[in-house]
Protein backbone atom coordinates (compact mmCIF):
# COMPACT_ATOMS: atom_id res chain seq x y z
CA UNK A 1 0.00 0.00 0.00
CA UNK A 2 1.40 3.36 -1.11
CA UNK A 3 0.01 4.98 1.97
CA UNK A 4 1.63 7.38 3.90
CA UNK A 5 2.06 7.85 7.56
CA UNK A 6 0.95 11.70 8.30
CA UNK A 7 2.80 13.27 11.43
CA UNK A 8 -0.09 14.18 13.62
CA UNK A 9 -0.47 17.59 12.56
CA UNK A 10 -1.15 16.69 9.06
CA UNK A 11 -4.60 16.81 7.61
CA UNK A 12 -6.66 13.58 7.51
CA UNK A 13 -8.70 14.92 4.60
CA UNK A 14 -7.42 17.65 2.21
CA UNK A 15 -9.71 19.14 -0.53
CA UNK A 16 -8.42 21.40 -2.68
CA UNK A 17 -10.62 22.99 -5.42
CA UNK A 18 -12.66 19.89 -5.99
CA UNK A 19 -15.40 20.10 -8.35
CA UNK A 20 -18.13 17.70 -9.04
CA UNK A 21 -20.25 16.88 -11.45
CA UNK A 22 -23.20 14.11 -12.15
CA UNK A 23 -22.40 13.31 -15.86
CA UNK A 24 -23.06 16.58 -17.99
CA UNK A 25 -24.87 18.28 -15.20
CA UNK A 26 -24.52 21.47 -13.41
CA UNK A 27 -21.38 21.90 -10.75
CA UNK A 28 -22.86 20.30 -7.67
CA UNK A 29 -19.56 21.35 -5.91
CA UNK A 30 -17.74 24.16 -6.89
CA UNK A 31 -14.04 24.70 -5.63
CA UNK A 32 -13.95 23.46 -2.46
CA UNK A 33 -11.12 23.63 -0.21
CA UNK A 34 -10.84 22.21 3.46
CA UNK A 35 -8.67 20.04 5.19
CA UNK A 36 -9.91 17.89 8.53
CA UNK A 37 -7.29 17.39 11.37
CA UNK A 38 -7.16 14.69 13.82
CA UNK A 39 -9.87 14.88 16.64
CA UNK A 40 -11.11 17.65 14.86
CA UNK A 41 -15.21 18.23 15.34
CA UNK A 42 -17.21 19.99 12.28
CA UNK A 43 -20.52 20.48 11.22
CA UNK A 44 -21.00 20.50 7.20
CA UNK A 45 -24.27 22.60 6.64
CA UNK A 46 -26.15 24.47 4.05
CA UNK A 47 -29.80 24.02 2.82
CA UNK A 48 -31.11 20.91 1.26
CA UNK A 49 -29.06 20.21 -2.46
CA UNK A 50 -26.63 22.27 -1.17
CA UNK A 51 -24.40 19.56 -2.09
CA UNK A 52 -24.14 17.82 1.89
CA UNK A 53 -24.46 14.23 0.86
CA UNK A 54 -22.41 14.54 -2.26
CA UNK A 55 -19.34 16.26 -0.25
CA UNK A 56 -19.90 13.13 2.33
CA UNK A 57 -19.89 11.12 -0.45
CA UNK A 58 -16.41 12.04 -1.48
CA UNK A 59 -15.36 12.15 2.00
CA UNK A 60 -16.22 7.97 2.04
CA UNK A 61 -14.49 7.83 -1.24
CA UNK A 62 -17.91 6.47 -2.75
CA UNK A 63 -17.03 9.51 -5.75
CA UNK A 64 -14.36 10.83 -6.89
CA UNK A 65 -14.36 14.63 -7.35
CA UNK A 66 -14.90 15.45 -11.55
CA UNK A 67 -11.62 18.06 -10.90
CA UNK A 68 -9.40 19.22 -8.23
CA UNK A 69 -7.98 17.06 -5.11
CA UNK A 70 -9.26 14.72 -2.78
CA UNK A 71 -6.83 13.52 -0.12
CA UNK A 72 -7.74 10.97 2.06
CA UNK A 73 -5.18 10.09 4.59
CA UNK A 74 -2.35 11.18 2.29
CA UNK A 75 -3.99 9.20 -0.67
CA UNK A 76 -5.00 10.81 -3.69
CA UNK A 77 -8.84 9.53 -4.08
CA UNK A 78 -8.60 9.47 -7.72
CA UNK A 79 -5.89 7.16 -8.33
CA UNK A 80 -6.78 4.79 -4.92
CA UNK A 81 -7.39 1.35 -6.54
CA UNK A 82 -10.50 -0.89 -5.55
CA UNK A 83 -8.53 -2.73 -2.99
CA UNK A 84 -7.07 0.46 -1.66
CA UNK A 85 -10.89 2.50 -1.49
CA UNK A 86 -11.38 -0.54 1.25
CA UNK A 87 -8.64 -0.44 3.02
CA UNK A 88 -9.01 3.73 3.78
CA UNK A 89 -13.05 3.15 4.60
CA UNK A 90 -12.02 0.77 7.11
CA UNK A 91 -10.38 3.96 8.82
CA UNK A 92 -13.34 5.84 7.90
CA UNK A 93 -16.88 5.41 9.98
CA UNK A 94 -20.08 6.59 8.24
CA UNK A 95 -23.72 6.56 10.16
CA UNK A 96 -26.26 6.82 7.20
CA UNK A 97 -29.71 8.69 7.81
CA UNK A 98 -31.16 5.94 7.00
CA UNK A 99 -28.76 3.32 9.14
CA UNK A 100 -28.54 0.68 6.88
CA UNK A 101 -28.62 -1.92 9.35
CA UNK A 102 -29.16 -5.32 7.99
CA UNK A 103 -32.25 -6.75 8.75
CA UNK A 104 -31.70 -10.23 9.49
CA UNK A 105 -28.70 -9.61 11.71
CA UNK A 106 -29.48 -8.72 15.29
CA UNK A 107 -28.11 -5.70 16.31
CA UNK A 108 -25.36 -7.00 17.93
CA UNK A 109 -24.05 -8.84 14.72
CA UNK A 110 -24.55 -5.73 12.62
CA UNK A 111 -22.93 -3.79 15.26
CA UNK A 112 -20.03 -6.41 15.24
CA UNK A 113 -20.23 -6.80 11.34
CA UNK A 114 -16.97 -4.36 10.51
CA UNK A 115 -15.05 -6.43 12.54
CA UNK A 116 -16.50 -9.90 11.19
CA UNK A 117 -15.27 -8.45 7.64
CA UNK A 118 -12.03 -7.79 8.73
CA UNK A 119 -11.52 -11.65 9.55
CA UNK A 120 -11.51 -11.59 12.97
CA UNK A 121 -13.39 -14.28 15.64
CA UNK A 122 -16.34 -14.20 17.27
CA UNK A 123 -14.28 -14.34 20.66
CA UNK A 124 -12.14 -11.86 19.69
CA UNK A 125 -14.48 -9.11 19.86
CA UNK A 126 -17.69 -10.20 21.42
CA UNK A 127 -16.59 -8.28 25.16
CA UNK A 128 -15.82 -5.00 22.89
CA UNK A 129 -18.85 -5.38 21.10
CA UNK A 130 -21.14 -5.78 24.09
CA UNK A 131 -19.38 -2.94 25.87
CA UNK A 132 -20.21 -0.75 23.15
CA UNK A 133 -23.32 -1.78 23.09
CA UNK A 134 -23.55 -1.05 26.47
CA UNK A 135 -22.54 2.36 26.27
CA UNK A 136 -24.83 3.22 23.93
CA UNK A 137 -27.22 1.80 25.81
CA UNK A 138 -28.91 -0.56 23.97
CA UNK A 139 -27.81 -3.53 26.43
CA UNK A 140 -30.93 -4.69 26.58
CA UNK A 141 -30.98 -4.81 22.82
CA UNK A 142 -27.94 -6.75 21.36
CA UNK A 143 -30.00 -10.05 20.28
CA UNK A 144 -33.21 -8.28 18.42
CA UNK A 145 -33.06 -7.55 14.93
CA UNK A 146 -33.29 -3.96 13.60
CA UNK A 147 -37.17 -3.68 12.53
CA UNK A 148 -38.13 -3.84 16.54
CA UNK A 149 -36.12 -0.94 17.01
CA UNK A 150 -37.07 2.48 17.68
CA UNK A 151 -35.86 5.07 14.92
CA UNK A 152 -33.28 6.46 17.71
CA UNK A 153 -32.24 3.32 19.21
CA UNK A 154 -31.74 2.32 15.30
CA UNK A 155 -29.36 5.35 15.16
CA UNK A 156 -27.49 4.39 17.74
CA UNK A 157 -27.06 1.30 16.51
CA UNK A 158 -25.81 2.59 12.96
CA UNK A 159 -23.59 4.78 15.45
CA UNK A 160 -21.90 1.92 17.20
CA UNK A 161 -21.38 -0.07 14.40
CA UNK A 162 -19.68 3.45 12.78
CA UNK A 163 -17.18 3.38 15.69
CA UNK A 164 -16.40 -0.01 16.85
CA UNK A 165 -13.59 -0.39 14.63
CA UNK A 166 -12.35 2.96 16.30
CA UNK A 167 -11.79 4.74 13.02
CA UNK A 168 -9.65 7.72 12.64
CA UNK A 169 -12.97 10.14 11.18
CA UNK A 170 -16.81 9.25 12.21
CA UNK A 171 -18.92 10.89 9.25
CA UNK A 172 -22.69 11.27 10.11
CA UNK A 173 -25.17 12.32 7.37
CA UNK A 174 -28.28 13.96 9.21
CA UNK A 175 -27.88 11.80 12.79
CA UNK A 176 -30.53 13.98 14.26
CA UNK A 177 -32.68 13.91 11.21
CA UNK A 178 -35.22 11.28 12.42
CA UNK A 179 -35.37 11.94 16.14
CA UNK A 180 -36.93 14.03 18.33
CA UNK A 181 -35.30 16.54 20.29
CA UNK A 182 -34.59 15.28 23.65
CA UNK A 183 -32.45 12.12 21.85
CA UNK A 184 -31.26 14.05 19.00
CA UNK A 185 -29.39 15.76 22.21
CA UNK A 186 -28.15 12.44 23.60
CA UNK A 187 -27.07 11.25 19.90
CA UNK A 188 -25.12 14.65 20.27
CA UNK A 189 -23.42 13.72 23.19
CA UNK A 190 -22.52 10.91 22.00
CA UNK A 191 -20.68 12.14 19.16
CA UNK A 192 -18.61 14.68 21.48
CA UNK A 193 -17.51 11.81 23.52
CA UNK A 194 -16.35 9.57 20.85
CA UNK A 195 -14.31 13.07 19.45
CA UNK A 196 -12.97 13.09 23.08
CA UNK A 197 -11.77 10.02 22.86
CA UNK A 198 -9.73 10.96 19.49
CA UNK A 199 -11.97 10.15 16.49
CA UNK A 200 -12.75 13.54 13.80
CA UNK A 201 -16.06 14.22 13.83
CA UNK A 202 -18.30 15.16 10.73
CA UNK A 203 -22.08 15.89 11.01
CA UNK A 204 -23.89 16.88 8.12
CA UNK A 205 -26.58 18.50 9.38
CA UNK A 206 -29.27 21.61 8.61
CA UNK A 207 -30.35 21.51 11.90
CA UNK A 208 -29.59 24.82 13.29
CA UNK A 209 -30.77 24.19 16.55
CA UNK A 210 -28.20 21.13 17.13
CA UNK A 211 -25.09 23.29 16.45
CA UNK A 212 -25.83 25.76 18.72
CA UNK A 213 -25.90 23.17 21.49
CA UNK A 214 -22.32 22.66 20.86
CA UNK A 215 -20.10 25.21 19.12
CA UNK A 216 -17.97 23.51 16.62
CA UNK A 217 -16.15 24.33 13.14
CA UNK A 218 -19.12 25.03 10.26
CA UNK A 219 -18.52 24.40 6.98
CA UNK A 220 -21.61 25.64 5.20
CA UNK A 221 -22.62 24.67 1.67
CA UNK A 222 -24.43 27.29 -0.25
CA UNK A 223 -25.26 26.40 -3.85
CA UNK A 224 -22.30 24.02 -4.30
CA UNK A 225 -19.62 26.61 -2.58
CA UNK A 226 -18.23 25.95 0.52
CA UNK A 227 -18.07 28.69 3.25
CA UNK A 228 -15.34 27.78 6.47
CA UNK A 229 -16.50 29.28 10.18
CA UNK A 230 -13.84 28.63 12.15
CA UNK A 231 -15.03 28.68 16.13
CA UNK A 232 -13.37 31.40 17.48
CA UNK B 1 -26.06 8.09 38.39
CA UNK B 2 -22.96 7.15 37.53
CA UNK B 3 -20.05 8.99 38.97
CA UNK B 4 -17.58 10.49 37.03
CA UNK B 5 -15.39 8.52 37.85
CA UNK B 6 -17.15 5.39 37.02
CA UNK B 7 -17.83 7.04 33.30
CA UNK B 8 -14.05 7.47 32.77
CA UNK B 9 -13.51 3.86 33.75
CA UNK B 10 -16.00 2.64 31.55
CA UNK B 11 -14.18 4.51 28.60
CA UNK B 12 -11.37 3.28 29.91
CA UNK B 13 -12.48 -0.14 29.66
CA UNK B 14 -13.38 0.62 26.13
CA UNK B 15 -10.68 -1.35 23.73
CA UNK B 16 -12.41 -0.80 20.74
CA UNK B 17 -10.25 -2.06 17.45
CA UNK B 18 -6.67 0.03 16.55
CA UNK B 19 -5.44 2.65 18.99
CA UNK B 20 -3.76 5.51 17.21
CA UNK B 21 -2.10 6.54 20.62
CA UNK B 22 -3.21 6.38 24.27
CA UNK B 23 -6.83 7.02 25.08
CA UNK B 24 -7.84 10.79 25.97
CA UNK B 25 -9.75 11.13 29.04
CA UNK B 26 -13.06 13.13 28.75
CA UNK B 27 -12.42 16.30 30.08
CA UNK B 28 -15.28 17.23 32.81
CA UNK B 29 -18.28 18.04 31.74
CA UNK B 30 -21.54 17.42 33.01
CA UNK B 31 -23.09 14.34 31.75
CA UNK B 32 -26.07 12.87 33.23
CA UNK B 33 -26.83 9.41 32.73
CA UNK B 34 -29.57 10.07 30.62
CA UNK B 35 -27.14 11.65 28.18
CA UNK B 36 -25.87 7.86 27.76
CA UNK B 37 -28.11 5.19 29.42
CA UNK B 38 -26.23 2.56 30.35
CA UNK B 39 -27.32 -0.49 32.71
CA UNK B 40 -26.16 0.34 36.02
CA UNK B 41 -23.02 -2.76 36.74
CA UNK B 42 -23.81 -4.56 33.98
CA UNK B 43 -20.85 -6.59 32.66
CA UNK B 44 -19.65 -7.33 29.33
CA UNK B 45 -20.56 -10.73 28.41
CA UNK B 46 -23.59 -10.87 31.36
CA UNK B 47 -25.76 -11.67 28.32
CA UNK B 48 -25.19 -15.35 27.69
CA UNK B 49 -27.67 -15.73 25.07
CA UNK B 50 -27.49 -18.97 23.01
CA UNK B 51 -26.18 -16.83 19.87
CA UNK B 52 -26.42 -18.05 16.39
CA UNK B 53 -23.90 -15.98 14.31
CA UNK B 54 -26.45 -15.51 11.26
CA UNK B 55 -24.59 -15.38 7.95
CA UNK B 56 -23.90 -12.33 6.56
CA UNK B 57 -26.24 -13.10 3.16
CA UNK B 58 -29.41 -14.35 3.87
CA UNK B 59 -29.63 -18.63 2.54
CA UNK B 60 -32.85 -17.37 1.33
CA UNK B 61 -32.15 -15.03 -0.16
CA UNK B 62 -29.71 -16.81 -2.82
CA UNK B 63 -31.14 -19.34 -4.21
CA UNK B 64 -34.18 -21.24 -4.10
CA UNK B 65 -35.54 -24.95 -4.71
CA UNK B 66 -35.80 -24.61 -8.50
CA UNK B 67 -32.14 -24.36 -8.47
CA UNK B 68 -30.94 -27.33 -6.00
CA UNK B 69 -33.32 -29.24 -7.83
CA UNK B 70 -31.66 -28.07 -11.15
CA UNK B 71 -28.55 -29.05 -9.81
CA UNK B 72 -29.46 -32.83 -8.66
CA UNK B 73 -31.05 -33.62 -12.12
CA UNK B 74 -27.75 -32.10 -13.68
CA UNK B 75 -25.62 -34.45 -11.32
CA UNK B 76 -27.83 -37.09 -11.57
CA UNK B 77 -27.27 -36.78 -15.65
CA UNK B 78 -23.35 -36.47 -15.23
CA UNK B 79 -23.85 -39.47 -12.83
CA UNK B 80 -25.63 -41.62 -15.12
CA UNK B 81 -23.01 -40.49 -18.25
CA UNK B 82 -20.16 -41.52 -16.12
CA UNK B 83 -21.65 -44.69 -15.35
CA UNK B 84 -22.44 -45.15 -19.06
CA UNK B 85 -18.71 -44.65 -19.84
CA UNK B 86 -17.55 -47.11 -16.89
CA UNK B 87 -19.96 -49.80 -18.08
CA UNK B 88 -19.44 -50.26 -21.62
CA UNK B 89 -15.29 -49.27 -21.19
CA UNK B 90 -15.65 -52.37 -18.68
CA UNK B 91 -17.45 -54.35 -21.04
CA UNK B 92 -15.30 -53.44 -23.96
CA UNK B 93 -11.96 -54.54 -22.05
CA UNK B 94 -13.65 -58.12 -21.07
CA UNK B 95 -14.88 -58.48 -24.53
CA UNK B 96 -10.79 -57.54 -26.30
CA UNK B 97 -9.47 -59.82 -23.76
CA UNK B 98 -11.77 -62.97 -24.51
CA UNK B 99 -11.44 -61.65 -28.09
CA UNK B 100 -7.63 -61.35 -28.10
CA UNK B 101 -7.22 -64.95 -25.69
CA UNK B 102 -8.58 -67.16 -29.14
CA UNK B 103 -7.21 -67.64 -32.38
CA UNK B 104 -9.02 -69.55 -35.61
CA UNK B 105 -6.65 -71.63 -37.72
CA UNK B 106 -8.48 -72.08 -40.84
CA UNK B 107 -7.35 -74.94 -43.03
CA UNK B 108 -8.80 -74.56 -46.73
CA UNK B 109 -9.20 -78.41 -48.51
CA UNK B 110 -6.11 -78.27 -50.69
CA UNK B 111 -5.88 -80.62 -53.82
CA UNK B 112 -3.75 -83.92 -52.89
CA UNK B 113 -3.84 -82.66 -49.48
CA UNK B 114 -5.01 -85.46 -46.88
CA UNK B 115 -7.37 -83.06 -44.49
CA UNK B 116 -6.60 -84.75 -41.85
CA UNK B 117 -2.96 -84.73 -41.53
CA UNK B 118 -3.25 -80.95 -42.44
CA UNK B 119 -4.64 -80.17 -39.34
CA UNK B 120 -2.47 -82.45 -37.43
CA UNK B 121 0.23 -80.94 -38.39
CA UNK B 122 -1.55 -77.18 -37.78
CA UNK B 123 -2.62 -78.40 -34.40
CA UNK B 124 1.11 -79.39 -33.75
CA UNK B 125 2.43 -76.05 -35.01
CA UNK B 126 -0.15 -74.24 -32.67
CA UNK B 127 0.59 -76.33 -29.48
CA UNK B 128 4.59 -76.10 -29.86
CA UNK B 129 3.99 -72.57 -29.90
CA UNK B 130 4.52 -70.47 -26.70
CA UNK B 131 1.92 -69.07 -25.03
CA UNK B 132 -0.35 -71.54 -26.41
CA UNK B 133 -2.95 -73.05 -24.03
CA UNK B 134 -4.62 -75.32 -26.16
CA UNK B 135 -5.84 -75.90 -29.84
CA UNK B 136 -8.87 -78.04 -31.03
CA UNK B 137 -10.13 -79.24 -33.60
CA UNK B 138 -13.71 -78.16 -34.47
CA UNK B 139 -15.12 -81.69 -35.32
CA UNK B 140 -16.92 -81.65 -38.69
CA UNK B 141 -20.26 -81.82 -36.86
CA UNK B 142 -19.55 -78.62 -34.82
CA UNK B 143 -18.39 -77.24 -37.97
CA UNK B 144 -21.52 -77.76 -39.40
CA UNK B 145 -23.52 -76.77 -36.68
CA UNK B 146 -21.69 -73.15 -37.14
CA UNK B 147 -22.37 -73.51 -40.95
CA UNK B 148 -26.55 -74.63 -40.07
CA UNK B 149 -27.87 -70.55 -40.17
CA UNK B 150 -26.90 -70.15 -43.96
CA UNK B 151 -27.22 -74.11 -45.49
CA UNK B 152 -29.48 -75.70 -43.50
CA UNK B 153 -29.60 -78.99 -41.33
CA UNK B 154 -28.70 -82.43 -43.35
CA UNK B 155 -25.98 -81.42 -45.72
CA UNK B 156 -22.66 -83.48 -45.56
CA UNK B 157 -20.12 -81.49 -45.01
CA UNK B 158 -17.29 -83.84 -46.63
CA UNK B 159 -19.15 -83.23 -49.90
CA UNK B 160 -18.63 -79.56 -49.63
CA UNK B 161 -14.93 -78.18 -49.68
CA UNK B 162 -15.71 -76.60 -46.25
CA UNK B 163 -12.59 -75.38 -44.43
CA UNK B 164 -12.04 -77.09 -41.20
CA UNK B 165 -11.00 -74.55 -38.31
CA UNK B 166 -8.73 -75.53 -35.35
CA UNK B 167 -9.76 -73.19 -32.25
CA UNK B 168 -6.67 -72.01 -30.03
CA UNK B 169 -6.56 -70.70 -26.77
CA UNK B 170 -4.11 -68.44 -25.40
CA UNK B 171 -2.17 -67.95 -22.10
CA UNK B 172 0.33 -65.25 -22.51
CA UNK B 173 1.89 -63.29 -25.40
CA UNK B 174 2.40 -65.67 -28.54
CA UNK B 175 4.36 -65.20 -31.17
CA UNK B 176 1.85 -64.92 -33.70
CA UNK B 177 3.98 -64.05 -36.60
CA UNK B 178 5.98 -66.61 -36.22
CA UNK B 179 3.12 -68.94 -35.95
CA UNK B 180 1.34 -67.58 -38.91
CA UNK B 181 4.92 -67.43 -41.23
CA UNK B 182 5.12 -71.42 -39.96
CA UNK B 183 1.40 -72.79 -40.42
CA UNK B 184 1.69 -70.68 -44.49
CA UNK B 185 4.92 -72.45 -44.84
CA UNK B 186 4.31 -76.02 -42.83
CA UNK B 187 0.57 -76.50 -44.15
CA UNK B 188 -0.72 -75.14 -47.35
CA UNK B 189 -4.19 -73.76 -47.17
CA UNK B 190 -3.74 -72.89 -43.54
CA UNK B 191 -4.55 -69.55 -42.47
CA UNK B 192 -4.17 -67.59 -39.01
CA UNK B 193 -7.30 -65.06 -37.82
CA UNK B 194 -6.53 -63.01 -35.26
CA UNK B 195 -9.61 -61.13 -34.74
CA UNK B 196 -7.55 -58.06 -35.22
CA UNK B 197 -10.44 -56.37 -36.97
CA UNK B 198 -12.83 -57.56 -34.48
CA UNK B 199 -10.69 -56.11 -31.58
CA UNK B 200 -9.95 -52.93 -33.47
CA UNK B 201 -13.66 -51.83 -33.65
CA UNK B 202 -14.09 -52.91 -30.26
CA UNK B 203 -10.86 -50.35 -29.47
CA UNK B 204 -12.75 -47.60 -31.71
CA UNK B 205 -16.60 -47.82 -30.38
CA UNK B 206 -14.84 -48.00 -26.10
CA UNK B 207 -13.18 -44.70 -27.38
CA UNK B 208 -16.15 -43.35 -29.06
CA UNK B 209 -18.84 -44.31 -26.27
CA UNK B 210 -16.23 -43.04 -23.62
CA UNK B 211 -15.91 -39.20 -25.36
CA UNK B 212 -19.72 -38.89 -25.85
CA UNK B 213 -20.06 -39.60 -22.53
CA UNK B 214 -17.37 -37.28 -21.01
CA UNK B 215 -18.79 -34.85 -23.22
CA UNK B 216 -22.25 -34.95 -21.51
CA UNK B 217 -20.27 -34.63 -18.43
CA UNK B 218 -19.37 -31.33 -19.53
CA UNK B 219 -22.12 -30.06 -21.40
CA UNK B 220 -23.98 -30.78 -18.19
CA UNK B 221 -21.40 -28.87 -15.84
CA UNK B 222 -21.66 -26.04 -18.42
CA UNK B 223 -25.41 -25.66 -18.44
CA UNK B 224 -25.11 -25.93 -14.56
CA UNK B 225 -22.14 -23.23 -14.36
CA UNK B 226 -24.51 -21.10 -16.26
CA UNK B 227 -27.56 -21.53 -14.46
CA UNK B 228 -25.63 -20.59 -11.48
CA UNK B 229 -24.34 -17.36 -13.28
CA UNK B 230 -27.90 -16.51 -13.68
CA UNK B 231 -28.73 -17.21 -10.01
CA UNK B 232 -25.39 -15.66 -8.59
CA UNK B 233 -26.81 -12.42 -10.52
CA UNK B 234 -29.90 -12.69 -8.92
CA UNK B 235 -28.70 -13.19 -5.46
CA UNK B 236 -26.36 -10.15 -5.87
CA UNK B 237 -29.36 -7.88 -7.14
CA UNK B 238 -31.68 -9.27 -4.39
CA UNK B 239 -28.97 -8.58 -1.63
CA UNK B 240 -27.61 -5.26 -3.32
CA UNK B 241 -27.77 -3.72 0.38
CA UNK B 242 -26.20 -5.83 1.81
CA UNK B 243 -23.29 -5.69 -0.37
CA UNK B 244 -23.46 -1.79 -0.02
CA UNK B 245 -23.09 -2.33 3.16
CA UNK B 246 -20.42 -4.73 3.04
CA UNK B 247 -18.28 -2.11 1.32
CA UNK B 248 -19.10 0.28 3.72
CA UNK B 249 -17.87 -1.18 6.58
CA UNK B 250 -14.61 -1.86 4.36
CA UNK B 251 -15.11 -5.11 3.24
CA UNK B 252 -13.15 -5.88 0.10
CA UNK B 253 -14.77 -7.74 -3.00
CA UNK B 254 -13.17 -11.13 -2.50
CA UNK B 255 -14.40 -11.31 0.80
CA UNK B 256 -18.01 -10.05 -0.33
CA UNK B 257 -17.15 -13.24 -3.18
CA UNK B 258 -16.65 -15.69 -0.47
CA UNK B 259 -20.07 -15.08 1.55
CA UNK B 260 -21.94 -15.42 -1.67
CA UNK B 261 -19.66 -18.75 -2.36
CA UNK B 262 -19.65 -20.27 0.93
CA UNK B 263 -23.98 -20.23 -0.43
CA UNK B 264 -23.30 -21.86 -3.57
CA UNK B 265 -20.40 -24.60 -2.13
CA UNK B 266 -23.45 -25.59 0.23
CA UNK B 267 -26.32 -25.70 -2.50
CA UNK B 268 -24.23 -27.48 -4.87
CA UNK B 269 -23.13 -29.98 -2.11
CA UNK B 270 -26.61 -30.61 -1.37
CA UNK B 271 -27.88 -30.57 -4.64
CA UNK B 272 -25.00 -32.43 -6.25
CA UNK B 273 -25.03 -34.79 -3.37
CA UNK B 274 -29.08 -35.94 -4.41
CA UNK B 275 -28.55 -36.48 -7.27
CA UNK B 276 -25.25 -38.45 -6.99
CA UNK B 277 -27.41 -40.46 -4.34
CA UNK B 278 -29.84 -40.90 -6.99
CA UNK B 279 -27.92 -41.86 -9.70
CA UNK B 280 -26.28 -44.38 -7.21
CA UNK B 281 -29.48 -45.88 -5.70
CA UNK B 282 -30.35 -46.50 -9.75
CA UNK B 283 -27.15 -48.43 -10.21
CA UNK B 284 -27.47 -50.41 -6.89
CA UNK B 285 -31.43 -51.45 -8.04
CA UNK B 286 -29.68 -52.31 -11.69
CA UNK B 287 -27.19 -54.33 -10.58
CA UNK B 288 -30.04 -56.15 -8.59
CA UNK B 289 -32.30 -56.69 -10.74
CA UNK B 290 -31.03 -55.92 -14.44
CA UNK B 291 -28.74 -58.77 -14.74
CA UNK B 292 -29.77 -61.65 -17.32
CA UNK B 293 -31.32 -64.81 -15.85
CA UNK B 294 -32.41 -67.84 -17.06
CA UNK B 295 -31.99 -71.25 -18.48
CA UNK B 296 -32.28 -70.54 -21.93
CA UNK B 297 -29.70 -70.77 -24.08
CA UNK B 298 -30.24 -66.95 -25.37
CA UNK B 299 -30.26 -65.28 -22.08
CA UNK B 300 -27.01 -67.91 -21.03
CA UNK B 301 -25.74 -66.32 -24.59
CA UNK B 302 -26.68 -62.57 -23.42
CA UNK B 303 -25.29 -63.27 -19.78
CA UNK B 304 -22.35 -64.19 -21.82
CA UNK B 305 -22.20 -61.37 -23.84
CA UNK B 306 -22.76 -58.48 -21.27
CA UNK B 307 -21.40 -60.18 -18.02
CA UNK B 308 -24.69 -59.60 -15.99
CA UNK B 309 -24.61 -55.30 -16.77
CA UNK B 310 -23.06 -54.96 -13.33
CA UNK B 311 -22.41 -50.99 -12.24
CA UNK B 312 -18.43 -51.89 -10.97
CA UNK B 313 -16.93 -49.65 -8.59
CA UNK B 314 -15.52 -47.51 -11.00
CA UNK B 315 -18.84 -46.13 -11.58
CA UNK B 316 -19.51 -45.45 -7.97
CA UNK B 317 -16.17 -43.93 -7.72
CA UNK B 318 -16.94 -41.86 -11.08
CA UNK B 319 -19.62 -40.96 -9.28
CA UNK B 320 -18.76 -38.71 -6.17
CA UNK B 321 -15.67 -37.60 -8.04
CA UNK B 322 -18.79 -36.05 -10.52
CA UNK B 323 -20.79 -34.57 -7.74
CA UNK B 324 -17.68 -33.08 -5.90
CA UNK B 325 -16.43 -31.61 -9.12
CA UNK B 326 -20.13 -30.02 -9.64
CA UNK B 327 -20.53 -28.63 -5.93
CA UNK B 328 -16.86 -27.05 -6.78
CA UNK B 329 -18.16 -25.94 -9.98
CA UNK B 330 -21.19 -24.03 -8.67
CA UNK B 331 -18.98 -22.37 -5.72
CA UNK B 332 -16.34 -21.19 -8.29
CA UNK B 333 -18.69 -20.38 -10.98
CA UNK B 334 -20.41 -18.10 -8.27
CA UNK B 335 -17.32 -16.52 -7.06
CA UNK B 336 -16.29 -15.75 -10.35
CA UNK B 337 -19.45 -14.30 -11.39
CA UNK B 338 -19.36 -11.45 -8.01
CA UNK B 339 -16.31 -10.71 -8.70
CA UNK B 340 -16.75 -9.66 -12.33
CA UNK B 341 -20.24 -8.59 -11.58
CA UNK B 342 -18.42 -6.15 -8.55
CA UNK B 343 -15.80 -4.75 -11.08
CA UNK B 344 -18.23 -4.18 -13.63
CA UNK B 345 -20.56 -2.30 -11.04
CA UNK B 346 -17.22 -0.61 -9.46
Amino acid sequence: MDEQSPSPEDPLIRFENVGLRYGLGPEILRDVSFAIGPCSFQYVTGPSGAGKTSLLRLLFLSLRPTRGLVEIFGQDAATASRTNVQVLRRRIGIVFQDFRLLEHLTTYENVALPLRVLGQAESSYRNDVMELLEWVGLGDKMWVHPPVLSGGEKQRAAIARAVITRPEILLADEPTGNVDPPLARRLLRLFIELNRLGTSVVIATHDLALMDQYDARRLILNAGVMEVHDIA
Amino acid sequence: MISREGRQGRFKRLRIGRRRGPMTTPAPREIGSAELPAREGATPGAFEEPRVVNPIVPPRSVAGRALLVLVAIMSFLACLSVASVSVVSDRARGWQRQIAAELTIQVSPVAMQDMQSALQRARNIAEATPGVRSAEILQPEQSSALLEPWLGRGFDPNELPIPRIISVRLDGDADLATLARLLREEVPGASLDDHGMWLKRLARMSQAVTFAGLGVVALVMAATALSVVFATRGAMAGNKEVIEVLHFVGAEDAYVAGEFQRHFLLLGLKGAGLGGIAAIALFALLSLIGGVQGPTPEEAQLRSLLGGLTVGPPAYIGSIVTVVAIAVTIAATARLTVRRTLAEIG
